[in-house]
């Protein structure tokens, strides 16, 4: 208390020395204030926050660094009596869901060089009620001393990471738990479609060491060499590299570029201030403190490309290259379904998939080290490979909006009623997805054991 | 004077138990019972329609992976408490029997596990125990073999042991001082010594201090969600919860379901424990005989003693040693040990320690004080009094140990943000002292169990004979019931303070201004980026040195008071 009474005394004085000198300045307010609700690393936040305050020396900014569902949480909780200004995070379906509970304030901005959308991903909201003002591209990170000491070869592409050699070798996070690993998801589903999708997904989750809880975990674990291959977001994969950590970083030919985000909260009591920061953040001074070297962002700004550091990639011309043509709608519409089969299907069972996994793989490697065609074995390998990527739900159930209404406990009035629940339709997907991966194990055997 | 069921003389029906009674269910019902009901009773919400309904618990119980994730926690749990036992039996009896340099330091030392600071404390055990830490590399370099120390529900088991055992060690300690030796002495003169002794009397006459410890463990274990985490182990009840609570964008009623079973079958299982107590008397009417008698050790058994002792602490302290290693080092990956040292770590987290450090010695300091206080009070009223119902206030503040931090968090910013606090104007869930509550209601039950387990030791005799010289019931209370339980009390605050001082979940929901953050929510913000390790790691460390101080100070205190009470001029009376 004592503190706060002191640094509002200081933050007082300061505004009455300011507005004696500037006799003129009227507009200037004297405790002007903001408060941001972010989830990115003070690594991040005190540049800018710096920066800005030297710019609009009269705020003062308060930033309040909460994980990004706690932040959201947070929103929704203290929306009765909202005391934050804006929310500044990476996943945009946490925007989605603010978005949803009218928690966000319209504020869009035309900024010379930031085009609407990049390969059909918006950049921003189309309803303005949250803007992107970076770009991060998903890749795979790796230990160099791990690879070395499992004398493992540096993958290239997202299939590479289903080869046998790979095994117990990645870590990847959840898209429950994370939304740029949502998004990675949805991009191979939409580039390879739901059931080769899903195949891809399953046999990298079926090399996967671990699901981490939460986005970091993962870069966390391949800096420590608690898994050597990592599934991340590229400034993970910069910034450890950046800090001395032996990794390495590379972005597969195909990938997803997603915009991270800020909004303006609804109600804000400063709101004025929380604009001024917004069009701080997307204007060219704003968007070259990207290139920070802790913070290694791309700039959503084209023009802000032209004094990037050495090695960092320009999406704009083709650095990178986005095969697949996002569509946010398909995304949006089985989003839940996607969470929860992924969970069904790989977090929660983890175990089961990895032992079928190494089956099928142990067979396959007998089949091919015995020479010999054996069509009955295998026959049966296939036979086990499909029982894995055998899904509990087809595509069009998965895009039903009464199928998706079962996953949201929000109804949009009290007279609609939704039939099934989410626990009772993920035990039956339990049920399936049991029965397979240990009817593959049996196959795999089979088939190994004729060889 | 054991196993003599006695019953408690019916004391006339006053006034005065009902009225504290009375506040303590005001307390607990308003920053714990409401706060919770207002986040869980989407447990009981039709998902369809909104009204009330038991079909998730149904859904629960038809659910494989529940039903898994059920049995894996007992299971984990049960075998957690045998495995926490064997760790901390020998610590206990070796320093509480015999005359060893450096009691104070070894008990200090061995409740260090305890202060596991969040995220750091994990990646310090993934770097010495993972499947490929130090451990294992040097194992594989040397022998070609690995130790899965830190997978599947076998690492939980190890994990959770060697971070907990100290519940037991610190209530059985205080048990074992307290025992009057006088019941010792007559079995010795009745021909029973050593080990023997110590099964058949020695150790039953703690009891109340052992079942406290094992039961908090078994619980602790049930309920915990930070080690299941931080080894990335699904199927148990707490991850299932937190992960259904905490994912962005879905709001899955299973979440509250779980947090709802888990609250239920954590006051079950005290219940229980309670139930094994039952019909027992523990009181002796003996105090300040400073325990069982203490002897000195011939060289060859000290030798033996220390190797244990230096064992025991050698694995519970691993993890700390981890964290000391990575807080100096420069990069720590894949490799036995760090590439290089440095001091700079502990420059950087000391930009920002101050406030942090500062925060979190008043917040902690405060909830253990609370704690001891709604713990003494709470014991007294169950065991002392014959206020109706009074079971309940035990059961509801136990509760407390099953509840995720994110779901009180939640469910004071639910309450207490629409609340103005008076003067500021500022909403109350933005005061720090409701930081301070939320961690007091989360310790609660430590100190309250070391408080109970005080108090059964007490006999009432020594009350009923200060009510009968005129002393009034408060006065009984200070001067007598007080004292006598310190040991105990110490126990609880110590427990209290130091895993408050380390606490995250509730209090990242919580914090609204940097200045009035605690070092764990320093430590998350360091844990956020790869350059922030070696910081965060500074960070931990000056927390358990914090914390660890503060213990070692409690334990003097202790230790002092008690060799007071028990010089020989002092020991002709019961003070």
């Amino acid at each position: 208390m004592q503190n706060r009474f002191q640094a509002t005394m200081r933050r007082l004085g300061l505004g009455v020395a300011a507005a004696a000198i500037l006799v003129s300045a009227a507009a200037h307010a004297a405790d002007d204030k903001l408060v941001i609700v972010t989830s990115f690393p003070t690594d991040l936040t005190d540049v800018f926050k710096t920066a800005f305050m030297a710019k609009h020396p009269s705020i003062a900014v308060e930033v309040l660094n909460k994980s990004t569902s706690s932040g959201v949480k947070y929103l929704i909780e203290t929306a009765q009596n909202n005391q934050s200004d804006i929310f500044w995070a990476s996943a945009p379906d946490a925007f989605e869901v603010l978005k949803g509970e009218s928690l966000l304030a319209k504020y869009s901005r035309e900024v010379d060089g930031i085009p609407s959308d990049l390969n059909g991903y918006p950049i921003n909201d189309p309803d303005g009620r949250y803007l992107g003002f970076a770009l991060s591209g998903y890749g795979m990170m790796w230990n160099t001393r791990y690879m070395d000491a499992y004398s493992l070869p540096v993958p290239q592409e997202w299939s590479d990471l289903e080869k046998p050699v790979y095994h117990g070798h990645v870590g990847i996070s959840a898209p429950s738990r994370s939304g740029t690993t949502h998004l990675t998801i949805e991009t191979i589903l939409q580039g390879e479609g739901w059931q080769d999708g899903w195949q891809t997904i399953l046999a990298m989750g079926g090399n996967a060491k671990t699901i981490t809880e939460r986005s970091f975990g993962v870069p966390d674990g391949v800096n420590s060499g608690s898994f050597g291959i990592g599934v991340v977001i590229d400034f993970f994969g910069f910034s450890s590299k950046a800090s001395g950590f032996p990794v390495d970083f590379r972005y597969p030919s195909v990938t997803a570029l997603v915009p991270a985000n800020i909004g303006v909260v609804a109600n804000a009591p400063n709101e004025a201030p929380a604009q001024k920061f917004v069009d701080f953040l997307l204007s060219p001074d704003g968007q070259q403190l990207l290139f920070d070297a802790k913070i290694m962002r791309l700039p959503v700004n084209k023009n802000a490309y032209d004094n990037a550091p050495e090695g960092l990639p320009n999406p704009f011309d083709g650095s990178i290259k986005t095969e697949v043509n996002f569509d946010s709608d398909l995304s949006e519409k089985r989003y839940n379904v996607v969470n929860s089969l992924f969970d069904v299907m790989i977090t929660y069972r983890l175990d089961d998939l990895r032992a079928a996994t190494q089956a099928v793989q142990q067979a396959e490697a007998k089949l091919e080290q015995s020479g010999a065609a054996n069509a009955e074995a295998a026959a049966l390998i296939d036979e086990a490979r499909a029982l894995i990527s055998a899904l509990p739900v087809s595509e069009a159930e998965a895009l039903d909006p009464d199928f998706n209404a079962i996953f949201k406990t929000k109804r949009k009035s009290k007279d609609v009623k939704v039939e099934g629940r989410q626990a009772e339709i993920e035990q039956e997907w339990d049920t399936k997805v049991i029965r397979n991966y240990s009817l593959a194990v049996e196959l795999a055997n089979k088939a190994a054991g004729m060889l | 004077m054991t196993s003599v069921a006695l019953r408690r003389p019916a004391r006339g029906v006053s006034l005065g138990p009902y009225v504290v009674a009375g506040l303590i269910l005001l307390f607990l019902g308003a920053f714990l019972v409401v706060p919770v009901l207002k986040v869980i009773q989407v447990a009981f919400q039709d998902p369809g329609t909104g009204g009330f309904t038991l079909v998730n618990f149904q859904d629960f119980f038809n659910s494989a992976l529940f039903r898994q994730s059920f049995f894996n926690s007992l299971y984990v749990a049960g075998v957690s408490v045998v495995i926490a036992t064997v760790i901390a039996l020998p610590l206990a009896y070796f320093t509480s029997r015999f005359n060893f340099s450096g009691s104070v330091i070894i008990q200090t030392l061995s409740f260090v596990p305890l202060i596991m600071p969040p995220f750091i404390g994990a990646v310090a055990m993934q770097l010495l125990f993972g499947s490929n830490g130090s451990v294992n590399l040097l194992l594989r370099d040397n022998f070609g073999i690995t130790v899965p120390f830190m997978d599947g529900l076998n690492g939980v088991i190890f994990v959770q042991s060697i971070h907990y055992f100290p519940f037991i060690l610190i209530n059985l300690s205080a048990s074992l001082h307290n025992i009057d030796r006088s019941m010792e002495e007559a079995a010795q003169m009745l021909g029973s010594s050593g080990l023997r002794l110590f099964r058949k009397i020695v150790f039953p006459l703690a009891m109340p201090g052992y079942i406290a410890g094992a039961s908090l463990v078994f619980v602790k274990v049930f309920d915990d969600l930070g080690t299941p985490l931080l080894l990335n182990v699904n199927t148990m009840l707490a991850p299932q919860a937190y992960l259904r609570i905490s994912s962005v964008g879905i709001s899955d009623p299973m979440g509250y379901v779980i947090s709802t079973i888990l609250i239920i079958f954590s006051v079950f299982a005290m219940w229980v424990s309670f139930l094994g107590m039952r019909g027992k008397d523990y009181s002796t009417t003996q105090k300040g005989g400073g325990g069982i008698a203490r002897r000195d050790l011939r060289p060859h058994e000290a030798a033996a003693c220390y190797l244990v002792v230096f064992l025991i602490l050698g694995i519970v302290l691993a993890p700390h040693l981890g964290l000391l290693l990575l807080s100096f080092g420069t990069v720590w990956s894949f490799s036995v040990m760090p590439d290089g040292f440095t001091v700079a770590h502990y420059g950087t987290a000391l930009t920002s320690a101050g406030t942090f450090i500062k925060n979190t010695l008043i917040y902690a300091g405060l909830a253990g004080l609370i704690d001891i206080v709604l713990g003494t009070a709470i014991a007294y009223v169950v065991m002392r009094t014959g206020v109706v119902g009074r079971k309940w206030l035990d059961h509801i503040a136990v509760a407390a140990l099953a509840v995720p931090g994110v779901v009180l968090g939640i469910g004071y910013l639910r309450m207490f943000y629409g609340i103005d606090m008076p003067g500021t104007g500022q909403p109350l869930a933005t005061w720090w002292g409701i930081i301070v509550i939320a961690l007091a209601i989360r310790r609660l039950p430590y100190a309250l169990r070391s408080c109970t387990a005080a108090l059964q030791q007490i006999a009432p005799a020594l009350e009923e004979a200060s009510e009968n010289l005129g002393a009034s019931k408060f006065r009984t209370v200070r001067r007598i019931v007080v004292p006598l339980m310190a040991g105990g009390l110490v126990a609880g605050f110590v427990t209290s303070f130091a895993t408050a001082a380390v606490e995250l979940s509730a209090t990242i929901m919580l914090v609204s201004s940097e200045n009035d953050a605690p070092l764990s929510y320093g430590l998350y913000l360091f844990m956020q980026s790869a350059a922030g390790r070696g910081p965060g790691a500074a960070l931990g460390v000056m927390a358990v040195l914090i914390v660890g101080l503060a213990t070692y100070l409690s334990h003097r205190l202790v230790e002092k008071t008690r060799r007071d009470r028990s010089t020989p001029e002092n020991s002709g009376g019961h003070r």
